[in-house]
């Protein structure tokens, strides 16, 4: 299977970046022409791989990310448009089509540099090894909060500005100018002296024969016109007019749909199906069993569900059928022990003097935390539409990889990569779930099997149950506090470790750490959640600081602040949360203010929470949240992401919790696995920190910090220490004397 | 079975008991109305039937029968002009993925039409059935209030033009 790890790509690339220096060539030269067969029309001409100029002017940005409400498709042309100086009013976006022309180098480009500068005479050489790399690798992932990190500083920005440098020259070579003296605006080259002006259009051929220069000059934030601002998406309109297209509303000729189900207990083979009990329905049309699954076909998803539902399934025992929740956790438990007894935990931090720090200083704290596993639970429910003919499979569906969808799809298949085309529709939701290409898969098996466009639909409760989920996970801490109330020792011992590397890691300054975890075999199958290991990570650190400040005697806000002094962009984020929520002001009885700050793909995010305690239950009033990107490219983008993360993390910190009993989910749909809804939602407000450093993510920072700010906040309400997560679990008591 | 979708008659042979939800999709091919969980708990399918909010998977084609059925592509004012409300949505930048936003936006039509000064409480209660995995929230409620109080403007406006014609 042509599984990518964002870990092993990253090791696979340091390699190549190793191998590069000893010489290996590769030019990318441009591309343009290569792609023009399938991006251009007629009167357009594509200037390179992501740009490509109509006769009237207009300009059409190609994205190499999906969208799937990030905004990535806008934010992403605008870089590109704003380093070309394009008007924006006639500027378009189309998603990259899933070839391998398009694997996303600058990706690979970003994971593996981040934000070191590189001299230029290496930057040829090293593009062209990036994009070998990508193109072998099928690489064009959405997810990380990478976009406007690495493609739209590597690519969008680099292109824009490129071209715009070609533009300028064929101009000057037109009129027989110095470059020096032409000036760039609204997709025409200027000379004001003799005041003419030419749209980029009547440039673009001869443009087209000019070398660009791979690492043009780029604007520097004073000459932006468009990035830092908040020009509206460009796919708003149709997305409130019911023609927004996504994967499941794609309709081909003679296209009939299915229905799946596939087995409750992960990886269980199917064993028999009896397909009599539906042969009389009319309208169902063929009963196909896969390996772990049983598919019906029918005039309609309506019929197909119905006639699924109705079939007999049986599938094979499994070991794995006796697992249930508590059994992963004492599998978890017994990992740590037998670690710590053999001493071979694996290392992830250690610093200090940890043998002696628990021994000088008496004042210690420990704690243990716990979270379930999560599902993705997109909107849009998973889905695919497939058809294979003339020996090639194409598919329609939303995809955060449809690179490597291709990818997986041919060797399930055992057919070319270049023989499966995935074609993109917008995501009804991605949040990690869109990575994984198992519906995809599973439609192409289907459509091997019929002659007609098969389009398969999962259920809510296939989707609820058949996720890749968010692993539960358990969080052990040790810590010692000096006479000061300063913490001198951090031990922390958890389970897994997959991204970002950084999640345990703590912004404070603590001499003597020891972050420690074990990895062992999780039986429940595994995928990318919003912010990932932070999301667990956040709640982890923040809430066991927390308790360190309790424990201390020192507010949670001053307790942080005296930890970061050594760190003024977190200082400052926090110092930012905790005046505009007026931290020290008082609150009515039954209520609470809880803190957080947590770093994830490059952005620092400081929450504070406000909440009521009514009838047992937690009420959050307002979010305070303050964040430095670095800086925000859309900045009401970027405002809209933090809510968005925050919603999605409170949803998680209140209801989140998929449990397993019997090798299965038990939960199925909305009514078990809830969700916040509007009368719910607290007010959230977002205030930006532009640091100048290199761009951080959007769309994950906000989560992780979002649960342990308000377990800490219902904490100084009730005295009340959440340590496992969902909250709904708990009835909250005031006992206000136990902290007074 | 005779249906009529944003005040046109369409004729479709389909089982009386086929979900309004996959009638709308598949044999009328409006697919702006979402699928989202069957049980009508997430309100992606939200329509109206007769101006009220209901939820398509669980209602039967029959039960349409000699009603308005409404759809999001049938709340703009005429092919050039969207409602207030989706003005409105596109003033707030509510959409993110964009897949619950139809039923969101009739939920919201629905409320305005009854009532035209909601208060928060008044919003609560009608988009509580609407789940959005965005946390498009904040924004929709500011749609709203936005819309209502647009519409109560060119109300005026209108009584006020028509008015000056008298």
């Amino acid at each position: 299977m042509g599984k990518w790890s964002r870990r092993a790509f990253i090791s696979l690339g340091v390699l190549s970046g190793g191998a590069l220096v000893l010489g290996i060539a590769i030019r990318p030269g441009n591309r343009a022409k290569k792609v023009k067969g399938f991006i251009g029309n007629k009167d357009e001409t594509v200037l390179n791989i992501w740009v490509k100029i109509a006769r009237d002017n207009t300009i059409t940005v190609i994205v190499p990310h999906a969208e799937m409400g990030q905004g990535t498709h806008t934010t992403l042309a605008m870089m590109l448009a704003d380093e070309m100086d394009a008007d924006w009013s006639k500027v378009k976006v189309m998603e990259a089509p899933s070839d391998k022309e398009y694997a996303n180098y600058a990706l690979a480009k970003g994971f593996i540099l981040e934000n070191k500068k590189l001299p230029s005479f290496l930057t040829d050489t090293l593009n062209g090894t990036f994009l070998a790399i990508t193109k072998q690798m099928g690489l064009q992932i959405t997810g990380g909060s990478t976009s406007v990190r690495f493609t739209g500083t590597y690519a969008m920005r680099v292109a824009g500005a490129a071209v715009k440098e070609v533009l300028m020259k064929a101009a000057a070579d037109l009129w027989k100018l110095p470059v020096e003296e032409l000036q760039a605006q609204k997709s025409h080259v200027l000379h004001e002296k003799t005041k003419q002006s030419i749209p980029y259009a009547s440039l673009a051929e001869s443009a087209l024969e000019l070398k660009q220069d791979v690492n043009p000059r780029l604007k520097s934030p004073d000459e932006y016109t468009l990035m830092g601002t908040s020009p509206k998406r460009l796919d708003a309109p149709s997305k409130v007019n019911g023609t927004a297209y996504f994967g499941i509303d794609v309709k081909l000729p003679n296209m009939k749909y299915a229905s799946i189900k596939a087995s409750p207990v992960f990886g269980s083979k199917l064993k028999s199906v009896d397909k009599a009990a539906i042969r009389s329905m009319k309208g169902v049309h063929k009963v196909i069993s896969l390996e772990t699954a049983v598919a019906v076909i029918a005039d309609s998803y309506w019929l197909a569900s119905i006639a699924i539902n109705k079939l007999p399934i049986t599938f094979e025992d499994s070991s794995k059928a006796s697992i249930s929740q508590n059994d992963i956790y004492k599998m978890y438990l017994e990992c740590f022990e037998k670690a710590n007894k053999d001493g071979d935990q694996i290392k992830d931090v250690y610093k200090g003097d940890m043998a002696n720090t628990f021994l000088v200083d008496e004042k210690q704290l420990s704690a243990e935390y716990r979270v379930p596993f999560l599902a993705h639970a997109t909107m849009e429910p998973m889905n695919c539409t497939a058809h294979m003919h003339d020996g090639i499979c194409e598919l329609w569906l939303g995809s955060q990889n449809p690179l490597g969808f291709a990818k997986s799809v041919a060797e399930v298949l055992d057919i070319p990569i270049d023989k499966v085309k995935v074609y993109n529709q917008y995501l009804g939701g991605g949040f990690g779930r869109r990575s994984v290409p198992d519906v995809a898969i599973q439609a192409a098996l289907l459509a091997q099997e019929v002659d007609y466009p098969v389009k398969l639909i999962w259920s809510r409760e296939e989707d609820i149950r058949q996720d890749h989920y968010r692993e539960a996970n358990i969080s052990r801490f040790k810590a010692s506090l000096n006479q000061e109330g300063m913490v001198t020792g951090w031990e922390n011992q958890f389970m897994f470790k997959n991204e970002p590397a950084e999640a345990p890691h703590i912004p404070y300054a603590i001499e003597n750490q020891f972050i420690h975890y074990t990895e062992t075999e999780n039986p429940i199958p595994w995928g990318f959640w919003r912010s990932v290991d932070s999301s667990m990570h956040g709640f982890f650190t923040e809430s066991f600081m927390d308790e360190l400040a309790i424990k201390a005697n020192k507010d949670p806000y001053e307790f942080r602040r005296e930890h970061l002094k050594d760190s003024p962009r977190h200082l400052k984020v926090l110092d930012l949360a905790a005046e505009k929520a007026n931290w020290s002001s008082s609150l009515p009885s039954n209520w609470g203010r809880g803190i957080s700050i947590h770093k994830s793909f490059g952005t620092i995010v400081a929450q504070v929470v406000e909440v009521e305690i009514i009838k047992g239950k937690v009420k959050v009033h307002r979010v305070v949240c303050a964040a430095d990107p670095g800086y925000a490219f859309h900045p009401d983008g970027f405002v809209a992401q933090m809510e968005s993360g925050i919603i999605y993390g409170l949803t998680a910190a209140i209801y989140g919790e998929i449990n397993i009993e019997n090798g299965a989910v038990v939960e199925s749909n909305f009514h078990d696995y809830e969700m916040l809804r509007m009368n719910e939602c607290p007010i959230i407000e977002s205030y930006i920190i532009s640091s100048d450093s290199f761009p951080g993510g959007a769309g994950e920072p906000s989560t992780p910090g979002i649960a342990p700010a308000l377990t800490n906040a219902i904490f100084s309400a009730t005295g009340q220490r959440i340590r496992e997560l969902p909250i709904k679990n708990y009835q909250l008591e005031m006992s206000k004397e136990v902290i007074g | 079975m005779n249906l009529s979708i944003n005040k046109k008659n369409i004729e479709v042979d389909v089982d009386p008991y086929k979900p309004l939800l996959w009638v709308i999709r598949e044999n009328c091919n409006l697919t702006g109305t979402k699928f989202g969980c069957g049980i009508g708990q997430c309100g992606a399918c939200t329509i109206q039937l007769d101006g009220v909010a209901v939820r398509s998977c669980l209602t039967p084609a029959q039960a349409a029968e000699g009603k308005e059925i409404t759809t999001i592509e049938g709340i703009a004012l005429n092919e050039d002009h969207m409602h207030l409300l989706q003005e409105s949505w596109i003033e707030e930048q509510v959409p993110q993925c964009g897949y619950c936003q139809s039923g969101q936006l009739m939920s919201a039509h629905a409320l305005l039409s009854k009532n035209s000064h909601p208060s928060d409480a008044d919003i609560d209660e009608a988009m509580s059935g609407n789940i959005c995995r965005c946390g498009t929230y904040p924004r929709i409620r500011r749609g709203i209030k936005r819309a209502a109080e647009l519409m109560i403007l060119d109300t005026n406006a209108k009584s006020k033009s028509h008015g000056e014609m008298e």
